[in-house]
């Protein structure tokens, strides 16, 4: 699809520039494009290739670009037998309920930053700064002995706590100053005809700024869905695991690496990622590289 | 709201008990209360604390308090295999037993060797991939996600998913090593500490170029285009016009994504994890694997503790040293 893409773009360049040095410039330049796409995609389809591979052709080794035949049984077998299918729906439960619950108290903490006077505005801004640079590695032993003195290892929603740390700060920042850029009279003129301060928000402001709470949401929910270490610390049995700490225990024995069966979870734990990605790249640049310039 | 506070203030002599009665309700604990807790700006206020308070109450339970507890900790025996001394302080016997075991140096060698190369790496790229994406062409927007995808992977899936692609029996390199004659084509990659490193360092740039790409294509699309145009205009050839004006302009945004990558190089831990898990023998082993083996594997977390001091200081010295050399450098 380059390719095709980069013949025809080509073309209409050459035509707009006729001069021939331009326009080996563009294919040059079209050639690095393709070059980084193609570094960039190549793995997934290499993965995608293993995991529909048969087991006796994994046991052979690689002999070309295609498999010899397709089955889907690792994904069956994926899905069907252990705990994998039990992660995944964790990983889902925990990653969703940080999300939502991150929403929630960003878009309270984001409206009181930008639209109250409280004191100590900056310093709460730099501390939310900060946080985001914090080593997690450097919290999980203390989070960890205070954990397991109150109970909360193997706990889904001991880890929901621990998420806040990928989704909190970025969250917060980010919605602070997205309210601040609505304007005020939006939310004057609803406390004029008598609503209170928290309705405005609810029924005035968040509606306007859902672009902003989606872009969190989206990001907060990729964050955690990234975690290994959280779980890997905190979360032993294995019906408790979230699904990159399951796949880093199953398809392998102590004599073999079963390729298809943890390239099969490779890619399902890629693709609602991968889709979401697609969707959304605008909200999540801009989500990234919002507070990087001030 | 005020309408409803107005006869409470001519009530005079009665006046002081209720202001009393609301400062002893208010719910801030540094609650402003000079000039009353009746007026509108004291409201206001109030109702800012409610609304920020949950954020940075879970915050400071999540961040600041382990971070201190485990100052705490590492002065502290905390080794759940010595029931009979735990929580006793210890003085610096952690920070002695870090040393002494032999494996934290080297470990902060192999560290900072590390970050030291894959930062430089993912700079070129990704400054040459952001300058790529910069220009407008047709299907920019189709290419900026294809790149973004590595991003999203989690890292531990991105390790096993390089580690796929490294095995000498079902990976790609080597077949396609093999199919073009190269060199190398029975290299077994994780088995050898260079090659494992080489590995590592792929993975590593794989999923982070990209991030590092958009955060400098970012910063290239706030330069105005006129002062490229005036510098077309004087006569500039492209590398003056890259010397003189991007890089200058592009600072603040370098200076967040090396800041953003140098911290998370330092810190890597699930690719090694996944990839390698530290070996052969201890030769991927960098801190933060170090780190999580004693507290995780010799449940240790007062040694854990000592460990994560050093690296939370060292993150601090590193985002200290870009932060002064890029306010300096911007002055001059």
């Amino acid at each position: 699809m380059a390719a095709v893409s980069t013949a025809i773009t080509q073309g209409s360049a050459a035509r707009r520039r006729p001069t021939r040095r331009k326009a080996a410039g563009w294919s040059g330049f079209y050639v690095m494009v393709a070059v980084f796409v193609v570094v960039s995609l190549f793995p997934f389809y290499w993965i995608v290739v293993t995991a529909l591979k048969t087991q006796p052709e994994i046991n052979a080794g690689t002999t070309g670009l295609f498999p010899a035949h397709i089955t889907w049984s690792s994904f069956s077998t994926i899905l069907h037998q252990g705990t994998f299918a039990r992660s995944l729906l964790n990983s889902v439960i925990v990653c969703g309920c940080t999300t939502i619950l991150t929403v929630i108290i960003a878009s309270l903490a984001g409206y009181g930053l930008s639209r109250t006077n409280i004191r100590g505005k900056p310093l709460i801004m730099g501390f939310l700064l900060v946080a985001g640079f914090f080593p997690v590695i450097a919290m999980v032993g203390p989070i960890f002995v205070t954990y397991r003195s109150i109970g909360l290892l193997d706990n889904l929603a001991g880890l929901v706590i621990v998420y806040f740390i990928y989704t909190m700060p970025l969250a917060t920042w980010f919605l602070t100053g997205f309210f601040g850029q609505i304007p005020r009279e939006l939310e004057e003129a609803a406390i004029v005809d008598g609503a209170t301060r928290l309705q405005a928000l609810r029924r005035v402001i968040v509606p306007v700024a859902i672009p902003g709470i989606f872009t969190v949401a989206i990001l907060g929910f990729i964050f955690c869905w990234n975690d290994f270490l959280l779980a890997l610390m905190f979360m032993t049995d294995p019906s408790r695991y979230t699904a990159p700490l399951a796949i880093m225990n199953l398809g392998q024995s102590q004599y073999q690496t079963y390729y298809n069966l943890i390239d099969a979870m490779v890619v399902i734990i890629t693709l609602p990622i991968a889709l979401i990605v697609l969707f959304a790249q605008r909200r999540i640049i801009s989500g990234l590289t919002a507070g990087s310039f001030r | 709201m005020t309408s409803r506070q107005e006869p409470a203030l001519p009530a005079g002599p009665q006046s002081a008990p209720p202001a009393g009665a609301a400062a002893a309700i208010a719910v801030p604990a540094r609650g402003p209360r000079r000039h009353g807790s009746y007026s509108l700006a004291a409201r206001d206020r109030r109702f800012g604390y409610g609304l920020v308070a949950p954020a940075v109450i879970v915050l400071l339970a999540i961040t600041a308090f382990p971070l201190v507890y485990n100052l705490w900790n590492s002065f502290h025996s905390v080794d759940y295999l010595l029931p009979a001394t735990f929580g006793n302080f210890n003085g610096v016997t952690n920070y002695k037993q870090m040393f002494s075991g032999g494996l934290f140096l080297p470990s902060l060698y192999r560290t900072l060797g590390f970050t030291a190369v894959s930062v430089t790496i993912e700079l070129i790229i990704g400054l040459a991939l952001a300058l790529a994406l910069s220009r407008k062409f047709h299907g920019r927007g189709i290419v900026r996600a294809a790149i973004l995808i590595p991003w999203a992977v989690p890292t531990v899936v991105s390790g096993l998913l390089w580690k796929s692609m490294f095995d000498p029996q079902n990976g790609f390199v080597n077949y396609i090593l093999t199919a073009l004659h190269l060199p190398g084509a029975h290299t077994t990659w994780l088995a050898q500490p260079w090659t494992a490193w080489a590995a590592i360092l792929v993975a590593d740039a794989w999923r982070n170029v990209p991030f590092m790409a958009l955060l400098l294509l970012a910063g290239l699309q706030v330069i105005p285009n006129d002062v490229y145009e005036a510098a077309k205009i004087d006569g500039a050839s492209m590398l003056q016009t890259f010397r003189r004006i991007t890089l200058p302009m592009l600072k603040p945004a370098l200076m967040v994504a090396l800041i953003f990558r140098t911290l998370s190089s330092f810190l890597i831990f699930d690719v090694i994890y996944a990839m390698t898990n530290g070996g052969p023998g201890d030769s991927t082993q960098v801190l933060a694997y170090l780190n999580w083996f004693s507290m995780f594997s010799e449940s240790n977390y007062g040694l854990g503790a000592a460990i994560s001091v050093a690296l939370m200081v060292m993150s601090l010295i590193i985002a200290a040293i870009y932060v002064t050399s890029f306010r300096t450098e911007q002055v001059v």
